[in-house]
């Protein structure tokens, strides 16, 4: 392995998901000094999320059950041998220099905080997404969860969120959350899923080219089907409700339209609620340096990139789901791309961009078929909180709008605080540009972060610049 | 018809639309981004008096300071979270200590409270500061509000007595009669006929000032602001160090930080201040943070242990003598300024629009506006 004191790399990449994986091993593979660098405490990002080594009870073994895609995961893995890993090390800003980038860590190993920085001529980002959330009544009860959230539970601790679950929203991912729940002892009610099952119906051009990905959902579905878990489509939940935690759920039926019926409502007891409306990528790494964005077909402001995965930004490639969120087999796709031209290839294989160009299709087909359905807004009441961090309110915004004729996002931070607490808008972000009429293109207020991982001012005080090679 | 254009809604075209309506005169102000989304948004809501020297602008900040007060009686209750927690300046040198008294009984002079405060008394005031620090000032007439929430108040106010507030409109000239006098406004969408126009586009008000015909010598001050995760209530007062007066070099080329850390109504920690010369830049400087940060250790050893969450970065409108600019444009008849307030807008807000509405309306003002004059720079004077 390359020594770490040895600080300047050709190529460095952020993120050890699928995209930074592949992104890493196709660059170290081309020759480049290469250097990855991760937050996670073993490499896999979100999708392959493992156990920490050191953990009681649970293994990597015991979780493999729920890993799709394991083989590459374990070639990935096998790739970077001569790859600098930086695992447990949060990158919490990124800047220019005049030879490069000069990538700013904490290092968290042994569970100290130290900050570092890292030098590359080229950097390669792969921050992934988290899970996009939208406000209802109850949802800030405990034992609402993100569909992730209850992901990462299982996989990264082997620890099912409750006895009953009843999973909710939209998209193909609501699908191995609730079969690895299933898989895993939990008792799973139902997936609720917000979209029409002939949505797909008007995407079959992009769904023949992905044939591999129609496999994976039957697999899960023949899963549900095993264990007996029904799939209501064109089923919302509306509101949550209980004392100290979440004990009831209350669904609705949707229209062609996405409206809710109404007299449909059917309330159903249960001990989680998983809810997943689909991802945000994080792009706070890609807007501290500029990187050109632009609003994908599921609403996200994405990192708008080139046929080689080059940004707006000279040196700086982006890959996986910060370009728009596709999925692992997208995004393994995007990081190989991404790793061969930075690391100096004068071509990418014919093979690569098709399936990139497959893909891609099939991932805009599923953004069409699972829409968060319009409406949510008009089911908040006054009082259900749109930031929890800062407690603020739907009446409190609409407030600020009536009373002090202030519409934008920046306006709603300095006026409600809403956005500006622990989670620095991750999960009231798109909610609050919602409510505020706006687009996502203009609640990047909302996605800039220039701390990006919070550290002490301890450690940001005793970091000294690295010396000049 | 408009009156007046006010060009800017920040706080001191906030400030200056809302006396001028007060005063009867029909308003209209021109926003070309969001309401105080410019440098009022990017400070911490100083209302200051501690660290200014006896001279016009101490003057200016005290008649001001007054006025804030009024203001939060008049819009009440608690309109725009105005604090009076008081300022503590403390020396990090025995020097500093002399210098620092030295200066704090030239401010007693001219009417600002200060009360020296001994090494042995500095923790009945803050009782997080380091335990090694010789001595500090207290000034008691130190303020805060939240100036986004000031700034909106005081176009509420003025809306309200028949202001309109105009978002999106950029100004690019501005129409003359036969006579030079102003007669209209050009934005880019439209014209707006009016008798006068208040440049208060604070850091950008040089650049306005040239679209109207009369250009002044405002340039931005970068500076960064770094914001902690929320605590219990650790600092009470605005508490800095006196470099200002101790003069402390600065070894980085056109980079100045002094050390300020105080709480906020929201429970974050704010610590500031650097000043750098370099234009409209806002790429992130580690360097500036870092130094933020180790100044504010010094100070406050227990925040080594607490998180920044985040920062923000704005510029400072800043003028070649350090002083507003406050009045009649003598190149234009029926224009004014009331830009150029560095780091002291927020404060001297209210009486900057005070003393526009009288220029406005040719009442006596209150104050000596003569040191904040435009003809005191050689370029306006010279055409």
């Amino acid at each position: 392995m390359t020594s770490k004191s040895e600080r300047m790399f050709d190529v460095l990449v952020v993120g050890a998901g699928p995209a930074g994986l592949a992104a890493a091993t196709s660059a170290t593979r081309a020759g480049a000094r290469t250097a990855i660098v991760d937050a996670g405490v073993a490499p896999g990002g979100q999708y392959w999320r493992h156990p920490a080594p050191s953990e009681d009870g649970v293994s990597a073994a015991e979780v493999a059950h729920l890993h799709h895609g394991l083989a590459t995961y374990h070639r990935l893995v096998a790739g970077l041998r001569a790859v600098a890993q930086f695992s447990e090390h949060h990158v919490w800003t990124v800047t220019r220099d005049t030879d490069g980038f000069v990538v700013h860590v904490i290092d968290r190993t042994g569970g100290g905080e130290r900050a570092v920085e890292l030098r590359s001529r080229r950097l390669i980002l792969a921050p992934g997404a988290y899970d996009r959330q939208i406000p209802f009544p109850g949802w800030d009860l405990p034992g609402v969860m993100t569909a992730g959230g209850v992901q990462a539970l299982l996989k990264g601790h082997g620890v099912v969120a409750g006895p009953r679950v009843l999973v909710a929203g939209t998209g193909p991912f609501l699908l191995p959350v609730a079969a690895g729940l299933s898989e895993s002892g939990a008792n799973v009610l139902g997936v609720h899923e917000a979209a029409s099952p002939l949505a797909w119906l008007s995407e079959l051009g992009a769904v023949i080219r992905n044939v591999n990905k129609l496999g994976e959902g039957a697999s899960y579905a023949r899963m549900l089907a095993r264990h007996r878990i029904p799939v209501h489509t064109r089923s919302v939940v509306v509101s949550a409700h209980g004392t100290d935690a979440v004990e009831r759920v209350t669904t609705m039926r949707l229209d062609r339209k996405g409206r809710v019926v109404s007299g449909s409502e059917r309330t159903i007891a249960v001990d989680v609620l998983a809810v997943g409306w689909g991802f945000t990528p994080q792009l706070e790494l890609p807007l501290a340096l500029g990187c050109a964005t632009r609003v994908d077909v599921d609403g996200s402001l994405v990192c708008e990139v080139d046929d080689e995965q080059r940004s707006s930004v000279e040196g700086v490639f982006v890959a996986g789901e910060a370009c728009g969120v596709g999925g692992a087999a997208l995004a393994t796709v995007e990081g190989e791309i991404a790793g061969t031209v930075a690391a100096g290839a004068s071509s990418v294989a014919p093979r690569l961009r098709r399936s990139r160009a497959a893909l891609r299709r099939f991932a805009q087909a599923m953004h069409r078929s699972h829409p968060v359905p319009a409406g949510w807004v008009d089911r908040l009441s006054d009082n259900t909180t749109v930031c929890r961090c800062e407690e603020v309110s739907f009446g409190a915004l609409r407030s600020m709008q009536q009373d002090l004729d202030a519409h934008d996002g920046r306006s709603a931070k300095m006026l409600t605080r809403a956005g500006m607490g622990y989670c620095q808008a991750r999960t009231c972000g798109y909610a609050v540009g919602c409510i505020l009429g706006q687009e996502a293109s203009r609640t990047s207020g909302f996605a800039e972060r220039p701390v990006s991982s919070p550290l002490t001012l301890g450690a940001l005080a005793a970091s000294s610049p690295t010396e000049r090679a | 018809m408009p009156d007046v254009v006010i060009v800017g809604a920040g706080i001191v075209g906030a400030a200056c639309a809302y006396y001028a309506a007060r005063e009867g005169l029909s308003v209209a102000v021109l926003e070309r981004g969001t309401v105080a989304g410019g440098t009022t948004s990017r400070g911490e809501g100083n209302i200051l008096v501690s660290d200014k020297e006896p001279g016009p602008e101490l003057n200016l900040a005290l008649a001001s300071r007054t006025r804030w007060l009024e203001l939060a009686a008049e819009f009440g209750p608690d309109p725009f979270e105005l604090e009076e927690k008081g300022g503590l300046v403390v020396a990090t040198s025995d020097p500093g200590v002399a210098a620092l008294t030295r200066f704090a009984e030239g401010q007693r002079a001219t009417g600002v409270e200060t009360v020296a405060v001994r090494a042995d008394q500095l923790h009945d005031h803050e009782p997080n500061l380091a335990p090694d620090l010789p001595g500090g000032v207290l000034y008691p007439q130190d303020m805060q509000v939240q100036p986004v929430l000031a700034a909106v108040s005081l176009l509420a106010a003025a809306r309200s007595l028949g202001a309109t507030v105009v978002r999106g409109e950029e100004v690019v000239a501005a129409e003359r009669g036969p006579d030079g006098r102003v007669t209209a406004v050009r934005t880019r969408t439209g014209s707006y006929p009016t008798n006068a126009v208040v440049n208060a586009a604070g850091t950008w008000g040089g650049q306005v000032g040239e679209r109207l015909g009369a250009p002044i010598p405002i340039l931005p001050r970068r500076g960064f602001i770094l914001v902690t995760e929320p605590l219990p209530r650790v600092v009470r007062h605005k508490v800095y160090s006196a470099d200002y007066v101790e003069n402390v070099a600065s070894d980085v080329a056109g980079l100045e930080t002094s050390t300020v850390v105080e709480g906020t109504q929201g429970g974050t920690v704010l610590i500031g201040a650097s000043r750098e010369r370099v234009g409209f830049d806002d790429t992130m400087s580690v360097e500036v943070l870092r130094r933020l940060a180790s100044l504010a250790v010094r100070l406050f050893p227990f925040l080594a242990d607490v998180r920044l969450m985040r920062t923000y970065r704005g510029f400072r409108p800043y003028c070649p003598d350090h002083l507003p600019v406050i009045g009649p444009d003598p190149r234009i008849p029926g224009l004014f300024h009331a830009c150029g307030h560095e780091g002291a807008g927020i404060g001297l807000a209210p009486a900057t629009g005070k003393l526009i509405s009288q220029m406005l309306t040719n009442d006596q003002p209150d104050i000596d506006p003569s040191a904040f004059a435009p003809s005191r720079f050689a370029q306006v004077t010279a055409e």
